[in-house]
């Protein structure tokens, strides 16, 4: 038996299929996996994503801390809420994980980790914490529903006291805010609008049966793989882990090489990088030909280079097999990729492959 | 609870064998599989012609989650595959016992009795076990 998040009764009783995912019991799909997924394209759908970590940090020295453990610069959120994505690295430019870090003000600093990472991220920020003198809480008592698709606000804020309600539309995209015992984020991980909201453990499944009586679909890790897919974002420890570094991840956006005074953990290996040139790049595939790419394929080059997919799938929106793949930095605009002994064509785009419901890939 | 047909015969990796009027042997795979499969995006069948050795990989079903081998229950050869899964491999989720089918096989003699096909009653029990 794996770790299981307050709604995992909830799951059961409404017929998910459970699986292991980073070893917790998790929902991987309560019916149709497409259904699911055009749920959150078309109207709203609800994700238990209570599997990852909130870790809260606080103290005088906690901005000075983060800019040292984190490669992007937390110098860039300047007003209340807003949040950054970035990388924590190792000393050698490896990603450890890819996380989302609010500025919570005089309170600290909020961090979401991933759930496979959780005991490894939390080990590695205390042990560096401490001598910032940054305290590091992890906030097991929280539950986190992911709520997403053109629908999702309006419905999402129906569960708030209608005195919060205008301040949580009113949340830019990329920011949070403290609503009483809520989180809230205009955050996501699907390429649609929504919230990701934190809330205690206890007001988890009434919510969440709150939602589904408003018409937003319960949704499982299943279709929250092929959104973000079609979204074009990263799945740590399928497109990056501790082998691979930002720029060959389609991540250099994320690292601020900027002010060139920051101190940050693996610094001295990203410059060394980006002075050279990352050999391999991440790029977007569509399949030309019938099939469906799968992470570990073998990609051929034109010239005779190789690469690997890291994420593949069936895309829903596009009728067609999307991935993300790990080739030559050379590489052009087309590629053949191995199936079963079997050479197909794909073709090489830049993700993200769908957003807002509209399909950017021809 | 899986639709399990009295008529049919079934494999432990979840085929399932239909004899037709003409001796030609139809195989698919059962409800449970296309159900613990999910939703299918995509089916590659094998040609006419094509001989086949028992317990071959044959066919592959693709769901959004993964791709699965399909396994000939039989030694023989190809007699057809379901063109029509090319454009809609969601009809194996629809209806796998019928327009779902995968393809028609001329069992090589005496393969069809060294296959030891499950009954509808066994392959029941050994889904009962399978926990399914």
């Amino acid at each position: 038996m794996g770790r299981r998040t307050p709604l995992f009764e909830l799951h059961r009783e409404l017929n998910a299929r459970i699986v292991d995912f980073g070893g917790w019991d998790m929902p991987v799909q309560y019916g149709s996996q497409i259904g699911e997924h055009h749920a959150v394209r078309r109207a709203a759908g609800v994700f238990d994503v209570s599997h990852m970590c909130v870790v809260d940090l606080s103290g005088t020295r906690t901005p000075e801390f983060l800019r040292e453990l984190l490669a992007n610069d937390v110098a860039k959120l300047k007003s209340h809420g807003k949040a950054l994505y970035s990388c924590m690295l190792n000393e050698q430019g490896g990603v450890l994980d890819d996380l989302i870090v609010y500025f919570l003000g005089d309170s600290g600093y909020r961090l979401v980790v991933n759930a496979g990472t959780r005991d490894k991220d939390v080990a590695w920020i205390r042990a560096r914490a401490a001598a910032h003198g940054v305290q590091v809480k992890e906030r097991s008592d929280l539950a986190m529903l992911a709520v997403q698709g053109p629908q999702a606000r309006a419905k999402a804020v129906q569960l708030l006291p209608p005195a919060d309600v205008d301040a949580a539309l009113a949340l830019d995209t990329f920011s949070g805010r403290q609503l009483g015992g809520w989180f809230v984020a205009r955050t996501g991980y699907t390429g649609e609008d929504g919230f990701e909201i934190m809330l205690p453990a206890e007001d988890a499944v009434p919510a969440w049966r709150s939602l589904n009586a408003l018409g937003v679909a319960s949704c499982g890790l299943g279709a929250r793989d092929t959104l973000r897919l079609e979204a074009g974002m990263n799945l740590y420890g399928n497109d990056m882990d501790e082998s691979t570094q930002p720029f060959e991840s389609g991540l250099a956006w994320t690292v601020a090489l900027e002010p060139r005074t920051r101190r940050f953990v693996g610094r001295g290996a990203l410059e060394a990088i980006a002075q050279a040139g990352s050999p391999r790049k991440l790029v977007g595939l569509v399949l030309e030909d019938r099939g469906v790419l799968r992470s570990h394929q073998k990609v051929l080059v034109a010239d005779g280079g190789a690469g690997e997919i890291t994420s593949g799938t069936f895309s829903p929106t596009l009728e067609r097999s999307i991935a993300l793949a790990r080739v030559p930095a050379q590489t052009g605009a087309q590629v053949q990729v191995d199936i079963r002994g079997k050479l197909l064509n794909a073709r090489v785009v830049r993700p993200p492959f769908v957003r807002f419901g509209r399909a950017l890939i021809t | 609870m899986s639709n399990i047909p009295a008529d049919l015969r079934y494999t432990k990796s979840h085929e399932w064998v239909r004899t037709l009027a003409d001796g030609t042997l139809e195989v698919g795979i059962t409800d449970h599989a296309q159900h613990a499969l999910g939703d299918l995006v995509f089916v590659e069948v094998p040609e006419a012609g094509r001989s086949v050795k028992a317990n071959e990989p044959c066919a592959v079903v693709e769901s959004v989650k993964a791709a699965s081998d399909v396994y000939a229950p039989f030694a023989g050869q190809v007699v057809a595959g379901n063109s029509r899964l090319t454009a809609e491999p969601e009809t194996v989720n629809t209806e796998p016992y019928a327009g779902g089918w995968l393809m028609r096989l001329k069992a090589a003699p005496g393969s069809l009795e060294a296959a030891q096909l499950l009954s509808p009653a066994d392959y029941q029990k050994l889904l009962d076990a399978e926990g399914g």
